[in-house]
C-alpha cells in the first residue's frame, strides 16, 4: 500500500475499530451485572463445601478419633471414665456412651478444612456445616467448645471416678489379700484374674 | 438577572453573586458526574459500583467529597512550597474563568463580552500552566512527566480546538458564544453541526464539513481534558497519578474538581457552538430561559456521558500515536476542512 494509502486506511482502521469496542462496551452496559451483593445476596454454596466444623456432642462416644486425624492439631478432647452405675445414654447410632465429656474444643482458627475429622467419626456426630462468616475480632473467640459439662458436672464425675477407683483398688487388695490367704493354703492354686476396671 | 438586582439593589454584590452561580453548578455537577462515571464504568464492566450508602449508593459521591476535604494536607519535604500550593488553584481558576462566557440560558451568561470563543481557548491555556507547575513543583519524576507529557499534549490538541472554533465563526459570524448560540435557535434544523440556518444548497455543502470539524472537536476535547484514550498526563499504569500524584486532600480534590468541570467546560463549548446551546431542539417548543438551562446542560451531560463511555472502552494512546493523531490527522483535516467551509461560504 502507499503511504497516502496507509494514511487513510489507518484513519477508517482506527474509527472502526472504535466503533467495534463502543458497540461491545455499550452492549455490556446494559446486561444484568455479574456482581452478587454479598451480605444480602448469599450465593449458593456447594452441597459437599467445607466450613465450619460443628459437634454434636449429645452423640460423642469421646474416641478422640478425629483428634488423633486431626492433620493440624486443632481439636482437643478430653475424657472422664463414668462409673458402671451412672447410664449417659445412648448415641443416635445405638452405641453406649462411657465417657464423660468435660472437654471438647475445636480451635477453628487452626483449621484448615480439610473434613478428615469427619470421616473417621464412629457416630457421625462431627460434621462439616454451611457456616463460613464468623470472623472475629480476638483470635480467643475462635476456639469452640462443644462440651455442655458445667464445672460442678465435671468435679463431680472425677471424684465420682475417684472413689470408685478407691473402691476398686480397696476390693482388688482385698481380692489380692484372699487370694494370698488362699494361695498360702493352696500353693498350687494360680491367682484370680484381675477384674479390669470399666472400660 | 434584574429579579436578583432589585433584591439586593447593589451591583457590586449581585456580580458577586451572579460570579459564584458557577462555582455551585460545578459543584454539584461534579457529584452528579462522579456517581455517573462510577455507575457507567461499573455496568460497562458487568459490575454494579458502590450500592451501599443510599439509594445504589446515591449518596457516594458526597461521602467522597467530604472524606476528601477531611485528609490530611501533604506537601513533600522537597517540594517547591509556593508553586506546590498555587498550582491547583491556578488550574482551577483556568477552568472556572472558562465559565464566564458560557451561554447557560439566553439570559444567563457570565460576562457577555464579544471575545467568547478566543476567551475560552486562552484560559484553556491556564490549565497547562497550573498542571505543569504541579508536576515541577512536586519535585517527583513521575509528576514531572505527566506535567511535561500535559504541556505537549494540551499545547497540540489546542490548534485542533482552536481551528474547529474559527470554522463555527466562520459561518456564524461572531466570537460570542451567546450570538452563537441565537444564529442556531429555532429547532435541530438550525444547528451548526448540521451547516446552520444557511440557504439549502449552501447548508448542503457544509454539512459534511461541520460534522468533520464536530467530531474532531470532539476527540480534541477529550485530549484536552487528559481523559482516558488520551490520559497519558495522568496514567495511572505508567505514572501512579502522573501530575497530581504527590497531592492529596484538598489539593487534590481542586484538581479532580477542575478536570470535572473541564469536562463540562469542553462539552458545553461543543454544545455551544455545534448543537444550538441553550436553544430547543424542536424550535419553539419547550424553549424559554429556563428550558434554556435544561437543554444547556442536558445536551452537554449526554456529551460528558459520551465521553465517559469512550473512556471505558479505548486504551491508552502511546505518546507517538497522541502527536501523530494531532499533527499528521486532526490538523490537517481540519485545515481542509477550513478551506471547504471557506470557499463555500464566499460562493
Amino acid at each position: 500500500m502507499s503511504a497516502v494509502g496507509t494514511y487513510f486506511y489507518s484513519i477508517f482502521h482506527s474509527l472502526y475499530t472504535v466503533v467495534v469496542g463502543m458497540r461491545i462496551t455499550i452492549k455490556h452496559l446494559f446486561t444484568c451485572s455479574a456482581t452478587v451483593q454479598y451480605p444480602t445476596v448469599k450465593m449458593k454454596i456447594p452441597e459437599r463445601a467445607r466450613n465450619r466444623l460443628y459437634v454434636n456432642i449429645d452423640d460423642c462416644i469421646g474416641c478422640d478419633q478425629c483428634s488423633m486425624a486431626c492433620p493440624v492439631d486443632c481439636i482437643t478432647i478430653d475424657t472422664i471414665k463414668s462409673t458402671p452405675d451412672v447410664d449417659l445414654g445412648l448415641t443416635s447410632k445405638n452405641t453406649k456412651k462411657r465417657l464423660y465429656i468435660p472437654r471438647f474444643d475445636i480451635d477453628i482458627a487452626k483449621c484448615c478444612y480439610c473434613g478428615l475429622c469427619v470421616w473417621p467419626c464412629p457416630t457421625d456426630c462431627i460434621v462439616m456445616t454451611d457456616v463460613y462468616e464468623f470472623s472475629e475480632f480476638d483470635r480467643k473467640n475462635l476456639i469452640y467448645s462443644f462440651s455442655n459439662m458445667t464445672a460442678e458436672e465435671i468435679t463431680d464425675a472425677k471424684e465420682r471416678l475417684k472413689k470408685y477407683d478407691e473402691e476398686q483398688t480397696a476390693k482388688k487388695a482385698a481380692i489380692a489379700a484372699a487370694a494370698a490367704a488362699k494361695g498360702a493354703a493352696l500353693t498350687t492354686q494360680p491367682p484370680p484374674k484381675p477384674e479390669s476396671p470399666v472400660s | 438577572m434584574e429579579f436578583i438586582q432589585t433584591i439586593f439593589a447593589n451591583e457590586l454584590v449581585v456580580s458577586i453573586l451572579l460570579s459564584l452561580l458557577p462555582l455551585i453548578f460545578i459543584i454539584v455537577y461534579a457529584l452528579v458526574v462522579l456517581y455517573t462515571e462510577m455507575k457507567v464504568a461499573a455496568h460497562i464492566q458487568d459490575r454494579v459500583a458502590y450500592m451501599r450508602t443510599g439509594w445504589h449508593g446515591l449518596l457516594q459521591p458526597i461521602a467522597d467529597m467530604l472524606k476528601l476535604l477531611q485528609k490530611e494536607d501533604i506537601i513533600p519535604d522537597k517540594a517547591d512550597k509556593l508553586l506546590f500550593r498555587l498550582a491547583p488553584i491556578i488550574a482551577f481558576v483556568g477552568t472556572y474563568a472558562a465559565y464566564a462566557v458560557l451561554p447557560f440560558s439566553s439570559i444567563y451568561i457570565g460576562s457577555n463580552i464579544n471575545l467568547g470563543a478566543f476567551f475560552l481557548v486562552a484560559v484553556g491555556s491556564l490549565v497547562v500552566v497550573g498542571i505543569l507547575m504541579a508536576g515541577w513543583a512536586s519535585n517527583n519524576k513521575w509528576s514531572l512527566f505527566g506535567g511535561v507529557r500535559s504541556a505537549a499534549q494540551m499545547i497540540s490538541y489546542e490548534i485542533p480546538t482552536a481551528i474547529a472554533i474559527i470554522i463555527v465563526v466562520m459561518i456564524t459570524g461572531s466570537l460570542n458564544l451567546q450570538d452563537v448560540t441565537k444564529f442556531q435557535d429555532g429547532g435541530i434544523g438550525n444547528w451548526v453541526v448540521f451547516g446552520g440556518p444557511l440557504p439549502w444548497l449552501q447548508k448542503l455543502m457544509l454539512m459534511p464539513f461541520t460534522i468533520i470539524t464536530f467530531f474532531i472537536l470532539f476527540v480534541s476535547s477529550i485530549a484536552e481534558v487528559n481523559r482516558t484514550p488520551f490520559d497519558l498526563p495522568e496514567a495511572e499504569s505508567e505514572l501512579v497519578q502522573g501530575f497530581n500524584t504527590e497531592y492529596s486532600g484538598m489539593r487534590f480534590a481542586m484538581f479532580y474538581l477542575s478536570e470535572y468541570a473541564n469536562l463540562f467546560t469542553v462539552s458545553a463549548v461543543g454544545v455551544a457552538l455545534f448543537l444550538g446551546g441553550w436553544s430547543s431542539p424542536f424550535g419553539s417548543f419547550m424553549s424559554g430561559p429556563v428550558w434554556g438551562i435544561f437543554w444547556f446542560v442536558a445536551k452537554a451531560y449526554i456529551f460528558v456521558l459520551i465521553q465517559i463511555w469512550v473512556r471505558w472502552t479505548l486504551p491508552r494512546l502511546r505518546v507517538d500515536q497522541l502527536m501523530y493523531v494531532s499533527w499528521k490527522v486532526l490538523t490537517p483535516w481540519l485545515f481542509a476542512c477550513l478551506l471547504s467551509v471557506g470557499l463555500i461560504l464566499v460562493l
